[in-house]
Order: C-alpha cells, then structure tokens, then sequence
C-alpha cells in the first residue's frame, strides 16, 4: 500500500513502522509458522551446527574439541585429494550446470509448442529417466565391462574391439560417461518447473508481441516468455548448482568408490568419505562448508548473467 | 433429447473454432513450418533415447530366463512370458511381513507427505510472495541458502532431534521432515509472486475476504501449474523411499525397501529385479500422466487469462 506508506513512514522511526507493519500483516506470520516451526528444526538448526562442528573435531564419541581453523587449512594445504576434487567438481559442474539447464529449459519450450494432449505424454518421456529412482543403472547393463553389455556386443560383434572394454573403470572413458549420466537424469525438477511456468505465461502478451514486430519463436521467447518466466529460470538455476555441484551418489553406483585413480572423485565423494566412513565430522562439515560457499559464489554468477535476461 | 446434444455439441464446436483461431494466431505469425517439423523431428529422437530405458525394463520384465542371457544381448523380447511377475508376487507372499504391509506404508508415507508438503508449503509460499510482514525478504534467503547445505553432515543433529521428539522408529520421522522441503517452498513462491496478480487480490481484500479465503479461492487456482508439479515431485520422491537410518521396525518399512531386498541381484532373478521396477514405477507415472493432463485440461479451457 504506497500510498498510506508515504505518509505514514516519514512520520515515524523504523523501529515503530516495522512494528505496526508486523501488527497489521500479522496473519502472514500466522501462515508461515508451520512451514518455518518444521524448517528450523530440521533444516536451520542442522546447517548452523555443522557451521560451528567444522571449527571443531568430533569423531560422534568425545566431545567436540574446538581447533579453530585447523580443519581448513589442512583441507586447503594438506589434502592433495580434496584439491583434485574440487578440480573435478569445477569441471563438471561447469560442464553438467549449464548443459543440463540449457536442457532443460529447450526442451520444455519444444514441448510447450504441442497439442494439449501429445504434451502430457510426450512429458512423461522426457521425465523418465526421473521417475525411477534407480533407472539410470541401466547404463550399467549397456555399458557392462562383460561381453553382455550392449556396447562391448556391438562392437565385439562388428569386430571394433578385440576384448570387452571396462566402460566405466578405464579412466578415459569415466569422465564422458558420468557427465552423460548426468545429463540424461538432469530433466527432473528444473524441467518440470519450466514445464509448469511456459503455461501460465499470460497468452495476451504474445498477441501483443506479434502487434509489436515479433517476427519469430525465438524473438518470442527471448524478448516476451523468458523475462515472464524470471523467477521460474531462478529457480531451475539454483537447482542446476545443487544438482552440478552435488553430484556424486549416480557415480559411486556406476563406477564405485574411490573412482580409478580419483579421475570421478568430486566433492561430494571427499565429503561421504570422511562423514560416512570415518567419521571424521568436524572434517567433513568443514568440507560441507566450503562446498556451500562455492554454490553460493556460482549462485551471484549465474543471478548477474540472468539479469540480463531479455534486454 | 436431441436438441440437448445439439447444444452440447455446438458449445464444443464454438470452443474448438475459438481454440483454432488462437492457435492460427501464433502459428502465422511468429512460426515458420519449418521450424516447426524441426522442432517434432528433435523431440522424436530425443524422447526415443530418454523413454529407452523404461521400454528396455519392461521388456527385461517380459524375458524367459534364457532371453535374458544371449549373445549378443537382444534388446526387444522375443516370447514374453509373465514368469517374472509370478515369482516376483510369488516371492511376495513368502515375506515374513505380508506385503500389503509394505505397500500400506509407502501409501501412506507417500499421500500424507505430499499433501502436507503442498499445503505447508504453499501457506508460506503465499505469505512470503504476497503478505508484507517484516522479515520476509530475510526468511526466503534463509531458504535459498539452505538448499545450498549437503544433507550428510546435517544427518547428525537431525538423528538427535528425532531421539529427543521420540519420533525414532515412527512414521512421523519420514513424513514430518517431508512436510517442509525448500523445493516446494522455493517452486510456489515464485510462481505465486508473478501469476497471482496484485490487483485480484487487492480487490478481494476491500471486499474483505481473509487471507486464508483469498488464498484458497484466489491464488492456488492461479497457480495450479505449480502445485500439481510440487505433487508430482513430492510423490516420486516419496514412493521411493527406502531404507531409513530412523526405522528399525520391519513393520514399518517401505515397499520400496521390500522389494529390493527381494531383488538380491543373481543371474536368476534379473528378470524378477526388471518386473520389480516396473511394478515400482507404475504408481509414480499414473501420478504423473493423470496431475499433468488435468493441468493442461484446465489451462486450455478456463480463462487463465488474468
């Protein structure tokens, strides 16, 4: 309410106008508390203690001892591992980020071109890869390092290969196959919520559009459904840098842990290996930490690039 | 009789002719054809390689057990027998726990999850977006940066928190914590700021509907879309919980766990583990196809226009 604010607000302090605006839109406070009551405690709480944990080592037994930046320097310094893994994290995030948003949003565009009715089904095949959740093992079984994988067949058959070739334990060959996974699973969330946001894009627009010299679809989507669909593209940008960034679980089940020679070793793994098996928590959650304030150095990025959505 | 389906058929033909006229609109002036077969030829080939892995489950579910092992590996099945599926069910009945007991549980995790995680979710989602209480703008970045957070190191304190609540060993370990996920918060608030227009419900507010009224009646039919996709999300993940650092109970285990507990990969059961997922992912795809025609039913035909 503009009005009321402009005479209200110079009239009184801060202080006094947050709490009349708190008294007077005290029902939203009302509507949130569920959800943030439940988010505090499972979510807040949880990521401010390993916060603290990180400046500690805990081993789940003793007390936390506080060491301060220990932790950290020996992840930086000392911990050749942790390096190469960030090294493979940058890499295919930078490649699996943009590649699965990109994706994501074209096929959901594409999509939005069809009849009602195709578009339903023909949503279902692209989410599938999604809708399992252990249906990209089949990679496994095409990609199997015996005679019976479809690959190694083929090629046995047509005399390319003299012996089966161990798809996903030859480090030439881990790196492409993993981002290829990636890729092929990445249509979940992101593309379904840019599925979700091309229907509600308010269909006046595009006739205003056309009347305004819109010559073609791509003119439409950049000057007319992208800057409509902003918070949409926010959305599927941070879920592509969790996703990029957290990827780890699909490569332990495809090429298992540790990875030949470390060539799949990303942040993710480093962080299972010292929280899940040596329980090492303090060390873990300082790895957690830096993970987190790489995602949000990603997250300004790709904020400023969309900005420009549009123009 | 006869002049009530005319009628009937006159309103469809009207609503087709006006569908038509909207859709000749966009076609000739921003699309070129061959844009258009462009598009259909790309969709085809990558919805072929996308949809392959579930045609070659269904089709491994389908295999004799000497199918299943040739050289080189067939993909398609030859003579489908519904072998695998008998002694998948077979194997079912010999479960200690019967396994409708499994399947209750997952039912239950998985309806009830989703249900609170679409209404929690959607009640904040709509005060954040569109109530300007103080410390709005700080609570949502909260959000964002929490997602940001790896789930194993705060598995810790969560495990703690459960003891303390008493919820260890519950289903209430399992459904309370999906009741809150940042995804589902994150999804309805962006699409209820920009597709629930300000002026609807300033004008609902002088006619002094509450704020509850307003957001049932107003802005979740604005922004369906959204919450059907939060179903369809929230459901997958759901049904397809498994094993659960929370629950020891065999009662209380999921069908999910169940079945690939059975499924202990050997040569003889590959066909039983194929028809295992299939018989999995039926439930989420009947989710999914039914939520999303329903969406686009909707969209097409009532005025979402404002």
């Amino acid at each position: 309410m503009p009005k009321e604010k402009a005479i209200i607000r110079s009239d009184i302090s801060k202080a006094r106008w947050t709490i009349i605006e708190m008294k007077k839109n005290w029902v939203g406070y009302v509507m949130i508390l569920p959800f943030f009551l439940l988010f505090f405690i499972f979510t807040v709480v949880p990521v401010l203690l390993s916060v603290i944990l990180s400046f500690t080592t805990f081993n789940l037994l003793e007390f936390p001892t506080l060491i301060y930046f220990d932790n950290y320097i020996r992840l930086l310094l000392d911990d050749d591992i942790f390096l190469l893994a960030i090294k493979n994290t940058l890499v295919f995030a930078s490649i699996t980020g943009p590649g699965s948003y990109l994706l994501s949003l074209f096929f959901a565009w594409f999509i939005n071109e069809l009849r009602p009715k195709i578009r339903a089904i023909v949503t279902v095949m692209f989410y599938a890869p999604s809708i399992s959740g252990s249906v990209y093992l089949i990679w496994n079984i095409f990609f199997s390092s015996d005679q019976y994988g479809f690959a190694n067949a083929w090629l046995l058959k047509l005399n390319l290969i003299p012996k089966p070739i161990l798809w996903f334990q030859d480090e030439k060959y881990i790196f492409g196959l993993i981002v290829a996974v990636a890729l092929w699973t990445s249509l979940g969330a992101s593309f379904l919520t840019f599925i979700a946001g091309f229907q509600v894009v308010n269909q006046e627009l595009y006739e205003a559009g056309a009347v305004d010299g819109v010559k073609n679809r791509w003119q439409e989507l950049w000057f007319i459904t992208l800057p409509t669909m902003r918070p949409q593209m926010m959305l599927g940008a941070i879920l592509a840098i969790t996703g990029s960034f957290g990827f780890g679980g699909h490569i332990t089940a495809l090429v298992g842990f540790p990875s030949p020679n470390y060539v799949a070793h990303t942040i993710m793994h480093h962080l299972d290996d010292y929280g899940g098996a040596r329980f090492e928590m303090g060390y873990a959650s300082a790895i957690a930490t830096i993970l987190f304030f790489m995602m949000i150095g990603a997250n300004l990025l790709v904020t400023k690039m969309l900005r420009k959505v549009g123009s | 009789m006869i002049s009530k389906i005319t009628a009937k058929l006159r309103a469809y033909w009207e609503q087709r002719q006006k569908n038509k006229g909207h859709n000749a609109f966009k076609r000739s002036v921003t699309r070129s054809a061959g844009g258009d077969v462009g598009i259909y030829i790309l969709l085809g080939i990558v919805a072929t390689i996308m949809v392959l892995p579930m045609v070659y489950a269904v089709a491994q579910s389908l295999k004799p057990l000497d199918e299943l092992w040739v050289f080189p590996p067939r993909f398609f099945v030859v003579n489908p027998t519904m072998k695998n599926f008998r002694d998948l069910f077979r194997l079912m009945g010999s479960s200690w726990v019967p396994f409708s007991r499994y399947i209750f549980n997952t039912v239950l995790i998985s309806v009830v999850g989703t249900t609170g995680n679409v209404l929690f979710s959607s009640y904040a989602a709509y005060a954040i977006a569109k109530i300007a209480f103080p410390g709005r703008k700080f609570l949502f970045s909260i959000i964002i940066y929490s997602l940001m957070f790896n789930a194993t190191v705060t598995g810790i304190t969560n495990f703690i928190t459960m003891s303390l609540l008493g919820w260890v060993d519950t289903y209430l370990a399992i459904i309370v914590p999906a009741f809150c996920t940042t995804f589902g918060l994150y999804l309805m608030k962006q699409f209820m700021e920009t597709n629930v227009t300000n002026a609807v419900l300033e004008s609902a507010r002088l006619e002094g509907a509450n704020e509850n009224k307003i957001f049932w009646k107003i802005a979740m039919p604005m922004v369906k879309p959204a919450w059907v996709t939060l179903v369809i999300f929230a459901f997958r993940d759901l049904w397809n919980t498994g094993a659960n650092m929370y629950i020891y109970s065999e009662q209380l285990k999921t069908f999910n766990y169940a079945i690939s507990q059975l499924v202990t990969s050997g040569i003889a059961r590959s066909g039983v583990g194929a028809a295992s997922t299939v018989v999995m992912m039926i439930v989420p795809i009947t989710v999914f196809i039914v939520a999303q025609s329903n969406v686009i039913q909707t969209m097409s035909t009532s005025g979402m226009k404002d």
